[in-house]
């Protein structure tokens, strides 16, 4: 009893409950054919979310305003990046991944160096940047006949006994993450200045150096999501990125972390993760259409978040 | 350089009493404007007339309703992240049902600005984050956009035709509207009594309630005035493009936050400026028109122009403000 009493005091086990709920209904429509498929293609996709939800996390822990837009440019320009370095050779999947990476860190830096140099609000910011990432993506990518080595393409697609080995590798990436999060000190200042930036700056927190670590962590991981997605899908285009956005922000909201900023939780992003790929599983096994799918997402984001409500009231 | 300002100061009342450097800050946004008005007339002098404004500020109306819509909605101290697919379901609306049917369509309308409303309750009394709420209900417009219209079609109703495509001697249409608009929004907003009180709730929400007034009251009408505007949009932009597609708004909600924040506008504190709004929308519709492909500007680049503007604006007003102190 203390065991399921404590669970039901974490904030992730709702999103986790709610992904149990929404497979359970979608394998009783089919009266449990292709349960575990489900399960496969759901930790597939929840990858792509988990990894830009992790960064996006700490972004939004630094306190209210902050949030990273530049995000879905990022990821289409980091993969166009990748798959222009590896040429479609398998030698050269180190390289493009690096390349993909240092893509993504050199956007989070330019992101910082905008908000610290221009006293500007993250959002306009990172909003700025990624018009002008975009554009550089467009011209960067026009006319090329983009497709990732098929080595790093079987990589991404690979499953071990149905489970994706990418959602293996980000299973222990999230475990770090959480680590980093909880018991280091660059988490510790994180959450601190996300509760008050004044007193942690007073404590003697180097707020504008972990400030500037936060956004260009974001800005990597959308990096390597670009490369990963890239491998995924085998090939690279200028809206690939464009549903993380969206996806980046709900799943660190319904996952349990206060959009307010002090407060944040990394199991809650794997949880809220399979609960909206499930969510779509679930609408699309039911067979309703495209209007309908994005019409119950939207209903269930508002509904999620008013009754998780009564939080202290920000942007 | 300076007696400029000054000049005109004596022909705007709105600009009296300021210091120079506050001046200066107002003056920003229409500085960027006339600044690249100059560049195109640079580039192509022969855009610098009655045909070529109408041309390049075409889509200057809708853009600039929706920047106001925003504007209501960030005075309040949120942000709407829905009003792009909003300003997309209204056009379906429009293209369909007001085309059709129009009194069911001016009826769904209505209802449209009222969910505005309720979510503006519902964000109040459930102290939510705008934020997510929003993200939430751009998943909802763009839904029932998409079930309305699953492919691009319908037909814009003809007197929005007729409206839209009007030709007044001497000043293009969209520069008679974008004025209109400005001088409504600037007047409800900036002059009224009540326009105060609803600044004042994103400025100091607290002494607007023990002031006596209804902090609710101040959320609902501004979500409320943000959806008639946003209604305005889409119907505006439907008498431009004559028919709709589901997706045809996605971009507003970025172009209208950044229209605010071109014209001066600020996050935080109910410190807008309806004025600022229109010509930043303006200057962002300019930055992306399609006339700019004809002048060695290749179509790759005009987001990044979008995105260059608003730093460069934001960099000039960082350093006017450092100095100010």
């Amino acid at each position: 009893m203390t065991i399921v009493r404590t669970l039901i005091g974490k904030p992730w086990i709702w999103s986790f409950l709610g992904a149990l709920a929404v497979w359970l209904a979608a394998i009783i429509f089919t009266g449990g054919y292709g349960a575990g498929g489900m399960l496969t293609a759901a930790l597939s996709l929840a990858v792509f979310m988990v990894i830009v939800g992790v960064g996006q996390m700490f972004v939004i822990t630094l306190g209210p305003g902050n949030v990273d837009l530049s995000l879905p440019a990022n990821i289409g320009l980091a993969s166009a990046v990748a798959m222009k370095v590896m040429d479609g050779s398998d030698a050269m999947v180190a390289i493009g991944l690096a390349a993909a990476l240092a893509t993504g860190m050199a956007i989070g830096a330019a992101n910082y160096l905008l908000i610290w140099a221009l006293r500007i609000p993250p959002i306009i910011a990172t909003l700025s940047a990624s018009f002008i990432i975009q554009s550089i993506d467009i011209s960067y990518g026009r006319g090329l006949q983009i497709k990732p080595p098929p080595g790093f393409a079987d990589f991404a697609n690979v499953q071990l006994l149905g489970v994706p080995i990418l959602a293996i590798l980000t299973v222990l990436f999230t475990v770090g993450a959480g680590v980093a999060l909880q018991r280091m000190v660059y988490g510790r200042s994180v959450t601190a200045i996300g509760q008050n930036i004044r007193a942690a700056w007073l404590a003697g927190v180097p707020v504008g150096r972990i400030r500037f670590l936060t956004y260009t962590l974001s800005g990597t991981l959308g990096g390597l999501n670009g490369a990963l997605l890239a491998g995924y899908f085998r090939g690279a285009n200028v809206d690939i990125g464009n549903e993380y956005l969206l996806a980046s922000i709900a799943v660190v909201v319904i996952g349990g972390t206060s959009v307010a900023g002090g407060k944040a939780n990394v199991p809650g992003v794997w949880g809220a993760a399979l609960f909206l790929v499930l969510l779509l599983t679930m609408l699309n096994t039911f067979g309703v259409s495209a209007g309908v799918r994005l019409l119950l997402t939207g209903l269930v984001i508002v509904g999620v978040i008013t009754a998780a409500g009564g939080q202290k009231a920000t942007r | 350089m300076a007696s400029l300002p000054l000049a005109g100061s004596a022909r705007l009342p709105i600009l009296a009493g300021m210091t120079p450097r506050r001046l200066l800050r107002a003056l920003l946004p229409a500085l960027s404007l006339s600044l690249i008005l100059i560049g195109i007339a640079w580039l192509n002098p022969r855009a610098i007339s009655y045909f070529g404004f109408t041309l390049m500020l075409n889509l200057a109306i809708p853009i600039a309703l929706a920047t106001i819509a925003q504007m209501f909605v960030i005075t309040g101290n949120d942000l709407d992240l829905s009003i792009g697919t909003f300003v997309g379901f209204v056009g379906c609306v429009t293209a369909t049902w007001l085309h059709d049917a129009p009194l069911f369509g001016a009826l769904v309308l209505l209802v449209s600005i009222g969910a505005y409303a309720a979510l503006g309750a519902l964000i109040h009394v459930r102290k939510l984050p705008s934020i997510v709420v929003t993200l939430g209900m751009s998943f909802v417009w763009q839904g029932l956009a998409i079930l309305l219209l699953p492919k691009p079609g319908g037909k814009a109703p003809d007197w929005l035709l007729q409206l839209m495509s009007f030709k007044p001697p001497w000043v293009p249409f969209p520069i008679i509207a974008a004025v209109v608009i400005a001088v409504v929004a600037h007047i409800g907003l900036m002059r009224t009594s009540y326009g105060a009180i609803l600044r004042g709730s994103g400025g100091n929400p607290i002494a607007i309630s023990r002031a006596g007034w209804s902090l609710l009251k101040t959320k609902v009408t501004m979500f409320t005035l943000a959806g008639i505007f946003g209604v305005l949009s889409g119907m505006a932009l439907i008498g431009i493009t004559t028919s709709a597609d589901a997706n045809i708004g996605n971009g507003y909600t970025l172009l209208s936050i950044a229209g605010v924040i071109l014209g001066g506008g600020e996050f935080v504190g109910g410190r807008v400026s309806p004025i600022g709004a229109v010509i930043g929308a303006l200057t962002l519709a300019l930055a992306a028109s399609p006339l700019l492909t004809f002048m060695h500007i290749p179509p790759d680049w005009q987001v990044g122009a979008n995105g260059a503007i608003l730093i460069i604006v934001l960099a000039a007003r960082a350093l006017i403000s450092r100095r100010e102190g």
